[in-house]
């Protein structure tokens, strides 16, 4: 089931009479395709739990339209839309056994949508099975691990055949191995139900890893849509450059003169069709080359080994940040003793972002 | 590692000389009393011992009227003020605007002394040569006989009697339930709200198990606290109970020990240990039922 969000506006009345409504949700249009696993991506305070709770029906837009396929569903309660939430803490009711937990969602059904008892316990089965723990079904959700609850949570949230399946941060109550596991475990379910899912996190690296698209947000209001890999390779301003990849792109205050890219005084890039003016410079950890002839050269802090490949951290007058982390292959030897090091860059790792507005400025294909 | 224990128990002492004063040597002395027959607490002698004095106990009307007291009394307001406070406190739980006020209007009287609540009940209820009380007059206005409360009939008296307590016990159970309520996670009635839970569903299925231990240690308390009632009675009725049989357990043991009726050690421990039987039974079974139906 494809989902439209079209103009989705949620405000929140300030707490003080005199300080404005918080815009927690601030003009949404955009459309998630059918049967794809979306993750909807951003810090703390993004806006994007509150976008989840609209499409879940928890809470009520305060302007714009949500379609689930062509049904608007907009003022429909959650029972009636046919989604399935899981939530962050998993809500799983800790006075009932797995098997009531899963079923309980069933026995609000009423008229000729309620199954009999045995047809009951055979859905819940069936889900438990899709979550393989169809072996703990007697067991209080206390005296299971947090990854075994939340495979509940969602097998609940599943039973009911949702056409669209929500989860709130399913990964942020686990350890960092479990939570491998379990993003996988995750895509395969999505996969094997078909179901359009969507996601909420805050961690980058889970949204690209399983995500068909990835849904970047900031305080409200939409940055980016596509697929991770693009949204990646082609940030439309800094703030998704900096927030995606790990890890993070370094960031330059540089100025273009002539069609080169100066940082400081160096001039380390040609950039055609880009007018004279002071740029932010993204530049990811990969798209630096060491060469001895390199046009950028940086104060050499030291070397890291990570066996696959060799981070150098450094220094450059025109960084923001404090420290330049470059990773380089590790077959290319850096001397850890010399002072400087010169590097070239790969021209489609840089990117160039107005001083002002951060967005992005093209640069002409060389 | 001796002279260490040592050291903890020199700790201990002070709070194990005060126990054993006030505490473990009445407790057995009350039991040494309730077995020795014929006790003068003047002369210090007794003739015999026996269960002489549990058998006088429990063949003495007073005392029998006593137990049917307070049964009555634990049967009707135990569940009663349990009920109620539940009632209230979903209320409460429920509203938004004044709910700090209702929740202190509520909680006035268990800050409020026994006695002045027995008076303001007394000017409810009782009839005097010039006024009939409050309630009469109400129950007149809707066309009714008037009823003596305090000294009328049996049901009117046990009536103001469990109205007065349910009255008194009320605030604390509020308070307890109402918090209770409050620390429910928000997100189980988000979760039975996706499944589109009937209200009531949601009260009997979730509600209800997660507050389960605070209304299991009302109950428990309750119990306790109803099988120990005296100074409500002796706030409506006076000192002298007996005659308006309106007598508790309780009171008949104090009777017994002070009243004008009293200088009876050894029956008022023999009353005391049957009160202590009946506790402690009842609070076995609450125990067992609690096993079923309460969700930790």
């Amino acid at each position: 089931m494809k989902v439209v969000l079209e103009h989705l506006t949620k405000r929140f009345p300030s707490r003080s009479k005199k300080g404005d409504d918080v815009i927690a949700v601030n003009d949404f249009d955009f459309e998630i395709p059918d049967g794809k696993l979306i993750g909807l991506l951003g810090p703390s305070g993004c806006g994007k739990s509150t976008t989840l709770n609209l499409i879940s029906g928890l809470e009520a837009p305060t302007s714009g339209r949500i379609l689930f396929g062509d049904d608007d569903v907009t003022r429909l309660p959650p029972e009636n839309r046919g989604v399935g939430l899981v939530f962050q803490n998993y809500a799983l009711y800790p006075h009932l056994t797995v098997l009531e937990n899963i079923m309980f969602p069933l026995q609000n059904l009423k008229g000729a949508d309620r199954p009999t008892k045995p047809q009951m316990i055979e859905r819940a089965k069936t889900a438990a099975k899709l979550v393989q723990i169809d072996g703990l079904l007697d067991r209080k959700p206390s005296e299971m691990s947090g990854g075994q609850q939340q495979r509940v949570a969602i097998a609940r949230a599943l039973v009911k055949m949702p056409r669209v399946l929500l989860l709130d941060e399913p990964l942020s109550n686990l350890d960092a191995r479990l939570r491998l596991q379990t993003r996988e475990e995750i895509r395969r379910i999505q996969q094997e139900t078909g179901i359009t899912t969507i996601f909420v996190t805050h961690d980058q690296d889970e949204a690209m890893s399983i995500s068909d698209m990835i849904v970047v947000m900031k305080s409200g209001i939409l940055q980016q849509i596509g697929a991770p890999q693009e949204v990646y390779d082609d940030p439309v301003n800094l703030f998704v450059a900096t927030f995606l990849g790990v890890p993070p792109i370094n960031v330059f205050d540089g100025s273009v003169k002539n069609g080169r890219l100066y940082l400081g005084d160096q001039a380390v890039l040609s950039v055609k069709g880009v007018s004279d003016q002071k740029v932010a410079v993204g530049i990811r950890p990969e798209g630096f080359v060491l060469d001895a002839q390199g046009p950028m050269e940086v104060q050499l802090n030291r070397v890291e080994v990570m066996g696959r490949d060799t981070s150098v951290v450094s220094t450059h007058p025109a960084s923001r940040n404090v420290q330049i982390r470059s990773i380089i292959p590790a077959r290319n030897k850096v001397d850890k003793e010399a002072a400087a090091v010169r590097f070239s860059l790969m021209p489609d790792k840089v990117f160039l972002f107005r001083a002002d507005t951060e967005e992005r400025i093209p640069v002409d294909a060389q | 590692m001796k002279k260490r224990s040592m050291k903890g128990w020199l700790y201990l002492l002070p709070a194990m000389l005060f126990l054993g004063a006030f505490m473990v040597y009445p407790l057995i002395d009350v039991l040494i009393y309730s077995f020795e027959e014929g006790y003068n607490s003047a002369s210090q002698t007794y003739f015999g011992v026996g269960l002489y004095n549990y058998s006088r106990v429990l063949h003495d009307h007073y005392f029998l009227q006593a137990v049917q007291n307070t049964f009555l009394l634990v049967i009707i307001t135990v569940p009663l003020s349990t009920l109620i406070a539940l009632g209230i406190s979903l209320g409460l739980n429920a509203i938004k605007p004044l709910r700090n006020l209702f929740q202190t209007v509520y909680f006035l009287p268990y800050v409020t002394n026994t006695l002045a609540v027995g008076l303001v009940f007394m000017i409810l209820f009782k009839k005097t040569a010039y006024t009939d009380g409050l309630i009469n007059l109400m129950i007149q206005w809707f066309g009714g006989q008037s009823v003596d409360f305090i000294d009328g009939p049996y049901w009117a008296k046990m009536f103001v009697l469990c109205f007065y307590t349910i009255w008194v016990v009320m605030p604390f159970k509020i308070l307890i339930l109402t918090s209770a309520l409050a620390s429910v996670n928000p997100e189980y009635y988000s979760a039975a709200k996706m499944d589109g839970t009937k209200s009531f569903r949601i009260f009997y299925k979730i509600t209800l198990p997660m507050i389960s231990p605070m209304i299991f240690y009302l109950v428990i308390t309750g119990f306790i606290g109803a099988f120990k009632a005296y100074s409500d009675a002796i706030a409506l009725f006076g000192t002298d109970l007996n005659a308006a049989g309106m007598n508790t357990i309780v009171g008949y043991v104090y009777d017994m020990l002070y009243g004008s009726s009293g200088g009876y050690p050894s029956y008022a421990s023999a009353a005391a240990l049957i009160l202590f039987a009946i506790v402690l039974t009842i609070t076995c079974i609450n125990l067992m039922i609690s096993k079923k139906s309460v969700h930790y």
